[in-house]
């Protein structure tokens, strides 16, 4: 690295120079050629399983799903409506917010508690709780010093497995919607969850947590030892089952940290090609399952079309935020890349990681968002506000992109004065209006809320930076809370009881505002018929659909957050690069 | 209820599968095939544990190469990091004073350039690694501390360069020490 003090125009330049040489865009391009290649691959497999078919899979593990069918005494075959569908998926999320409060609260009086944890405080643990159930993995606290090991196990750990299986069933009942013709139901929400979780997640996630206590992930219920360093003093070294927990963090997109620093600790993420793995792992599935959609509407094309305006929209951050971190920066006389980042990943890394982790619903980070420079910070706040359907949570992702597909055909429908069409359903008032909520929802959230947090001195209290930096905190705290990301600007004092329950609320609404609407769409999509392609149909494979996509994707969301946004990450980076502090 | 009984149900089972199966599968092969590492990489001397090779430690004595700065004081329940923006007038106040100390204590000019991560603080405050440059800068501080001849002083830095972790597989990652390995190595050499 050798970046150095004493930075001038040419220095700058010199950085360039050695970015480009130091093989660290070929990091990057790598990367993202691999989780291209992986797409197919395992998106088709996935197709498979999500239909119930026989697959590679299924002789070694056929007989737990069954098993677990059986022991459930549920019935995998029974169809259910979209209303008994909702009701599975919104019952199973209660049962989970209540067991991850339950142990919580009483983690004091249970096993497993080596490191003496008390019972954690009931706003804290409400928070918590939400926090995992919805796939958002916001924290509020440090693991290490406030989890025992049996609530990070069978509580934390369980739900992330049950969010991100949440999140595909929800995606499936969608599919189902629109490729059923003049059907009651939707599909069976048990086998749904139940394949997602026992072919898809456990066997991936068995695999990679191995992999990772090879690079040096702890996986162990010993107490924390204390050391004497070489100086002579102590240092607790904190322990725990994390890498059976950190891969189902990153494969379900969940994002919540073992550890308070998350995937910057050297515990949770100990090399660079542990990072590569974990960075990997956040977007195999939510890459995967675009093109599992194209095989399961029996049209690929379809698939990869959704795929295309994705990845332009990702390729399009990561450009930005590579330019931006990378520029010269006045206000510290150049010297701050390696503020809140760790040595062994360095700058690429820790940017790419920054848009993997915002774009997907994944919100684990390896660097400190808060310090990264204003516009990479700005594009990774962007990229929560864009509503997670860049690639996204798994299942979560797709589905709001199919929503903002909906909003699309709709406005392309009304240009050319048509009824709209999406793969032969009539596209009509209640699925635009669904679709509407569902997207306002959670705007609405982030601009309420940071509003009034702006508002009160509880809100300001929270802040660790000043000035345009400080609205930044507010705003990225509430845009990840309420698309259910979990990424932090972690200056702020999300511990604080305004932040603990205004995010409750932004989490819950951000969720189930969107899943409830999305699984309605659904009930009324299967109960029409499938209109035949004619001459005036409107294709939604193709490069015009794809720009078109991108286009109300991204005016969506700048028309909603432009003013907050310049008011933020815009006009730190002018006050930055005027070499001004505050 | 028809539906919330049987997913109550299913509930459990999922629970039983990924919460406790899981978890106890992962560390049975995780403690028979990489105990070391699934213990947390535990680095000891003459049978006392001295901390771990993956967590740096607060070390402040001339005669050893220091770590990067830790906004949390190298604390590990909880560790954490300074969240200052780039705008930020402390973070300024706090680069420049680390830059102070830095170049006085290694006895450099007051204009020396200075490797970004000795007067950064890391994400997780226990990044166990720094730069080589970052540790080719301590290297005459070490040896005057520890009062070496030239040819003890040639061996230090040929320890420093075999020290220097190359990228991951060729390509992932940076160049980097580790700093506590690279100590200890150093009490063994003198």
């Amino acid at each position: 690295m050798g970046r150095c003090s004493g930075l001038d125009f040419a220095h700058a330049i010199s950085i360039l120079e050695a970015f480009v040489s130091s093989g660290e865009i070929f990091q990057v391009v790598f990367f993202l050629g691999l989780v291209i290649t992986l797409t197919p691959l395992l998106g088709g497999w996935m197709a498979k399983v999500f239909q119930g078919e026989r697959q590679l899979l299924t002789p070694v593990l056929g007989w737990l799903e069954k098993l677990v069918y059986r022991l459930s005494r549920t019935n995998p075959t029974e169809e259910m409506t979209w209303r008994q569908y909702a009701g599975a998926v919104l019952a199973f999320n209660l049962l989970g917010f209540l067991a991850l409060l339950g142990l919580q609260t009483g983690q004091a009086w249970l096993p497993l508690n080596p490191a003496g944890q008390s019972n954690v405080d009931l706003s804290l643990a409400v928070n918590t709780a939400m926090s995992f159930v919805t796939n958002t993995n916001w924290q509020a606290y440090s693991g290490e010093n406030t989890m025992s090991y049996l609530t990070q196990m069978l509580g934390l750990g369980v739900q992330n497995f049950f969010s991100a299986a949440t999140g595909i069933v929800v995606l499936l009942a969608l599919i189902r919607g629109l490729t059923r013709r003049s059907a009651e139901t939707i599909g069976n929400f048990w086998a749904d969850l139940v394949r997602s979780t026992v072919y898809i997640l456990l066997p991936l996630c068995f695999v990679l947590a191995l992999v990772l206590v090879w690079q040096g992930v702890v996986q162990t219920f010993s107490a924390y030892p204390s050391a004497t360093t070489l100086e002579g003093a102590q240092q607790v070294i904190p322990l725990g089952p994390a890498a059976s927990q950190i891969a189902i963090k990153q494969l379900g997109t969940n994002g919540g940290g073992f550890f308070g620093v998350n995937s910057a600790h050297p515990f949770e993420n100990p090399t660079p090609l542990s990072n590569f793995l974990e960075m990997l792992a956040i977007l195999l599935i939510p890459t995967a399952i675009v093109y599992s959609y194209g095989v399961l509407v029996g049209n690929r094309r379809q698939g990869w079309s959704i795929y295309a305006a994705m990845f332009a929209i990702f390729l399009g951050g990561i450009a930005l935020s590579f330019y931006a971190e990378y520029q010269f920066n006045p206000a510290q006389g150049g010297q701050n890349l390696l503020e809140g980042k760790e040595m062994r990943f360095g700058v690429a890394n820790s940017v790419l990681w920054a848009d993997v982790t915002t774009m997907t619903s994944n919100g684990s980070v390896n660097s400190m968002h808060d310090s990264l420079s204003p516009l990479a910070g700005g594009v990774a706040l962007f990229n929560l506000l864009l509503g997670e359907c860049v690639f996204g949570g798994i299942g979560t992702g797709l589905y709001t992109m199919l929503l903002f597909v909906i909003i699309t055909v709709f406005l392309a429908g009304l240009m050319v004065g048509r009824t709209p069409e999406y793969l032969g359903k009539k596209i009509e008032a209640f699925e635009v209006k669904m679709a509407m909520i569902a997207v306002i929802a959670p705007s609405a959230c982030v601009l309420i809320l940071s509003a009034i947090a702006c508002a009160t001195d509880a809100g300001k209290a929270a802040l660790t930076n000043a000035g345009p930096h400080g609205l930044s905190e507010i705003l990225y705290a509430f845009a990840s809370m309420s698309n259910n990301n979990g990424s932090a600007f972690g200056g702020l004092n999300a511990a604080s009881p305004l932040y603990l329950w205004l995010g409750t609320l932004a989490m819950l609404v951000g969720r189930f505002a969107v899943i409830i609407p999305v699984i309605a769409i659904a009930g009324s999509l299967a109960a029409k018929k499938i209109t035949p392609k004619s001459a005036g149909t409107f294709p939604t494979d193709g490069p015009l659909f794809v720009i078109l996509l991108i286009g109300v994707v991204l005016i969506i969301s700048v028309l909603t957050f432009f003013p907050a946004l310049s008011l933020g990450p815009i006009v730190e980076h002018y006050l930055v690069q005027a070499g001004r502090t505050f | 209820m028809k539906i919330f009984l049987p997913c109550f149900r299913l509930f459990l089972v999922l629970v039983i599968l990924t919460g406790v199966i899981y978890p106890l599968a992962v560390t049975a092969v995780a403690q028979l095939i990489f105990h070391n590492q699934a213990e947390g990489s535990p680095v000891n001397l003459n049978g006392k544990l001295i901390g771990s090779s993956l967590l740096s430690q607060k070390t402040e004595s001339p005669k050893y190469f220091w770590p990067r700065p830790s906004a949390g004081d190298y604390a590990t329940v909880a560790s954490g990091a300074s969240n200052l923006g780039p705008g930020s007038d402390a973070l300024k106040k706090a680069i420049s004073d680390r830059a102070d100390k830095m170049r006085a204590a290694n006895h450099l000019a007051a204009d020396a350039p200075l490797p970004d991560d000795m007067i950064t603080t890391s994400a997780s405050g226990l990044d166990p690694h720094i730069s080589p440059a970052a540790a080719r800068m301590q290297i005459d501080r070490i040896a005057q501390a520890r009062s070496l001849n030239t040819d003890q002083k040639t061996r230090l830095i040929k320890l420093v360069e075999d020290h220097v972790e190359g990228p991951q597989l060729g390509f992932l990652g940076e160049p980097r020490i580790n700093v506590l390995l690279l100590n200890l190595a150093l009490d063994e050499l003198h």
